[in-house]
């Protein structure tokens, strides 16, 4: 077939069509706004892998100046929410297994005096641990608490009694994020989940959307080339990405006070790179999907794995190899890490150029694929 | 010049889905501002036709031309000149009729859009609702929006898909009418449809069954080349009469009209022994003229008979 050029023309034809479409769509309009807001909200305020404020009682056998020292520290701190002073240990049973606190923390009868007598007496921690991931850090929390909370305590001719630290003191300093606030972490890392929900689902929907009403028909008979067809519809939802990104960034800023140390405009520079490799997912999508539905199938298909392999949901280094391989092939992957090099870090172009290749080489490969496969005709 | 220009002229079209073949060797000539008939029964491989004329679909073979270009590898250029209206609506529901049709003219590329869309609506009659939905528009009306779309462009032929399924019998004269203008002024038509009134209304025809292109010609020469008679009967019982008259010897078609019964076959002599014998004083028969619609049903059998 003869080559044509590229018409600008149509290709503008093209754009305001599916402008005009984008806002006559309830639906799909209210999904683009509401996938953000839906997922600050969640992410942002619901979902925290850090819970702090647990439900806690405490049975003491033992009335001492320690076991009130004990029951004061862990009112303050905010991990634990002391709610109950609990009164025998038939009731600790059932508060647990009731659901009604987290953690019982049991002070034994001969507490104080084995504690005086330097024997290092046990204090009885009992976690509801069907979720382990609330009790890992309140754990820790307690530990620490036990120990800096009884020296106080221990004072004068007591103080030899203070548990001795060992030969070597481990101090931890946490970069980025110190306080451990998920919200640093998750915010900017929506952007990514974000973008790939929305850029694969709708164009996957907005092509095979013409297939399915059969519009296509009808443009495969104009003049109209697949390039400008293609183009065209994706023009509109790049400008829709970065709305979204916009909006996520202002929260991100304002609501969530993520404090942001590097260059914006890098990071939107970047950030077409990695729209560009979702439209040319759902672009491959809409070639293989016969239905709007297979096409929605397909992106979630995609969507799964992104949010669960990415480092988004688990830290990337937990995973088994197999999985950290198949991670470093998403786009989102690369993307969490240049969004959180550049927003938390402040990194430079230089030190997130190893994570720019491989989305480059993602969207040219899916690309490829696709163009391979949109037909210009019905066959 | 003395033949007239050809404006479709494509020999040994085929195409085959999945090694069935659906479209077999067809041949067609149309001239210029000629109103051409395509018929044949559903799954006749009509739509798939159309389609490898515009370049939707690839032929498996076939040569020849189409406006002037060739069809295989030209179909770039006669895309330009092609209005093709689908046999399913297939402009966008959820843009209002006037953005269709400015989507359409932005697409070929129109000089001055504004006039071209508001001249398409005026001719429609549709200025007045310009800004509603397409997608509101009752089936005939969507037929009528689809039409104007398809003119938008000046096309120099136009290929459309039966245009007036589900189009009341007015309005269905009105479009006719409208052709029949639009062909004078030299616009070429290949239209398909199920309709024999509108057969009729055709400068000529192309029948096709099963893929294989059976007769064409004038309505009066396919009539004359099926050789087919047929006889009208009238009288009592009528319905016991058609029992008793299918499957004898030279009746190929019994069909009930009200009061009448047509019977058809292409052996007159055999027909008329056969009404001969079966007929009682009671009953009145005459011949009368074969219709578009017995020659179509006679070809299908025997098309059928070769399967
Ligand atoms: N894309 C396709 N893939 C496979 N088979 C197809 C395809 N398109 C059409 N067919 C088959 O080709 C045959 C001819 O279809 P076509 O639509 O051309 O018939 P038609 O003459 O237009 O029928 P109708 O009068 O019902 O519109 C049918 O049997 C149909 O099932
Ligand atoms: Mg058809």
């Amino acid at each position: 077939m003869k080559l044509h050029p590229f018409s600008i023309r149509r290709f503008a034809a093209v754009v305001s069509k599916e402008f005009i479409q984008m806002r006559r769509d309830r639906v799909t309009f209210g999904m683009m706004v509401g996938i953000p807001l839906l997922q600050l909200v969640l992410f942002g305020f619901a979902i925290n892998s850090d819970p702090k404020h647990l439900p806690t009682a405490v049975y003491s056998a033992d009335h001492s100046v320690f076991s009130r020292t004990l029951v004061w520290a862990l009112r303050n701190s905010s991990y634990f929410d002391v709610r109950r002073i609990a009164d025998n240990e038939r009731e600790i049973e059932t508060l647990l297994a009731e659901g009604d606190v987290q953690f019982v923390v049991h002070v034994p009868v001969d507490f104080s005096r084995r504690l005086l007598r330097g024997e290092r007496p046990s204090l009885l921690m009992q976690a509801d641990a069907t979720d382990p991931a609330a009790t890992g850090n309140a754990l820790a929390a307690l530990n620490a608490l036990t120990t800096t909370v009884l020296d106080r305590d221990l004072q004068g001719l007591l103080t030899d009694l203070r548990a001795q630290p060992g030969p070597v003191s481990l101090i931890m300093h946490r970069h980025y994020n110190p306080d451990i606030i998920t919200q640093y972490n998750v915010v900017p890392g929506l952007m990514g989940v974000v973008l790939t929900m929305t850029m694969v689902i709708i164009t996957g929907l907005a092509i095979t959307r013409e297939r399915e009403r059969g519009t296509m028909e009808n443009l495969l008979s104009t003049p109209v080339r697949p390039t400008e067809v293609m183009l065209g519809k994706l023009v509109p939802y790049i400008l829709v990405g970065y709305i979204q990104v916009g909006f996520i960034l202002l929260a991100a800023r304002f609501l969530f006070q993520v404090p942001i140390v590097g260059n914006v405009a890098l990071l939107l520079a970047i950030m077409l790179l990695f729209i560009f490799a979702n439209l040319a997912v759902g672009i491959t999508f809409s070639t293989l999907a016969r239905n709007q539905l297979q096409a929605v199938q397909m992106a979630f298909f995609f969507f799964l794995p992104s949010i669960l392999l990415s480092g988004f949901m688990f830290p990337f280094r937990g995973m088994p190899v197999w999985a950290q391989w198949l991670g470093e092939i998403l786009p989102l992957t690369h993307f969490l890490r240049i969004v959180r090099g550049i927003l938390l870090k402040g990194n430079g172009l230089a030190l997130i150029a190893p994570e720019i290749w491989p989305l480059a080489l993602f969207a040219a490969v899916v690309l490829t694929i696709g163009i391979k496969r949109y037909r210009e005709t019905l066959d | 010049m003395t033949a007239p220009e050809l404006v479709i002229d494509v020999h040994g079209v085929t195409k085959s889905f999945d090694g069935r073949v659906v479209v077999n060797a067809i041949e067609m000539q149309v001239a210029r501002g000629e109103i051409y008939g395509f018929l044949g029964p559903n799954g006749s491989g009509k739509t798939t036709f159309l389609r490898m004329l515009c370049g939707l679909l690839t032929p498996d073979a076939g040569h020849g031309h189409c406006l002037g270009y060739d069809f295989r590898s030209g179909s770039a250029e006669i895309k330009k000149h092609v209005g093709y209206m689908t046999q399913r609506f297939s402009f966008y529901e959820d843009l209002s009729l006037e953005e269709n049709l400015d989507f359409m003219s932005r697409i070929y590329g129109l000089p001055n859009r504004k006039t071209a869309v508001r001249e398409s609506l005026d001719r429609l009659g549709l200025a007045g609702r310009r800004t509603q939905l397409a997608g509101e528009l009752s089936g005939g009306w969507k037929q009528r929006l689809a039409l104007a779309a398809c003119l938008i462009h000046q096309p120099r032929l136009l290929l459309l898909d039966e245009p007036t399924a589900g189009v009341d019998p007015k309005a269905r004269r009105e479009f006719w009418e409208e052709i029949h203008v639009l062909a004078a002024q030299g616009l070429t038509f290949l239209i398909t449809t199920h309709y024999m009134d509108e057969a009729e209304r055709c400068h000529r025809l192309a029948y096709i069954a099963y893929g294989d292109l059976l007769t064409r010609g004038s309505p009066e020469e396919v009539l004359r080349h099926a050789g087919l008679t047929t006889w009208q009967v009238r009288g009592p019982q009528l319905h016991d009469l058609a029992e008793a008259l299918r499957g004898q010897p030279g009746v190929e078609q019994v069909v009930a009209f009200g009061t009448a019964l047509h019977v058809s076959g292409r052996n007159a002599a055999q027909l008329r022994a056969s009404l001969e014998s079966t007929l009682t004083p009671a009953h009145h028969s005459e011949p009368i003229e074969s219709g578009l619609e017995d020659v179509f049903i006679s070809l299908m059998d025997q098309a059928k008979d070769k399967f």
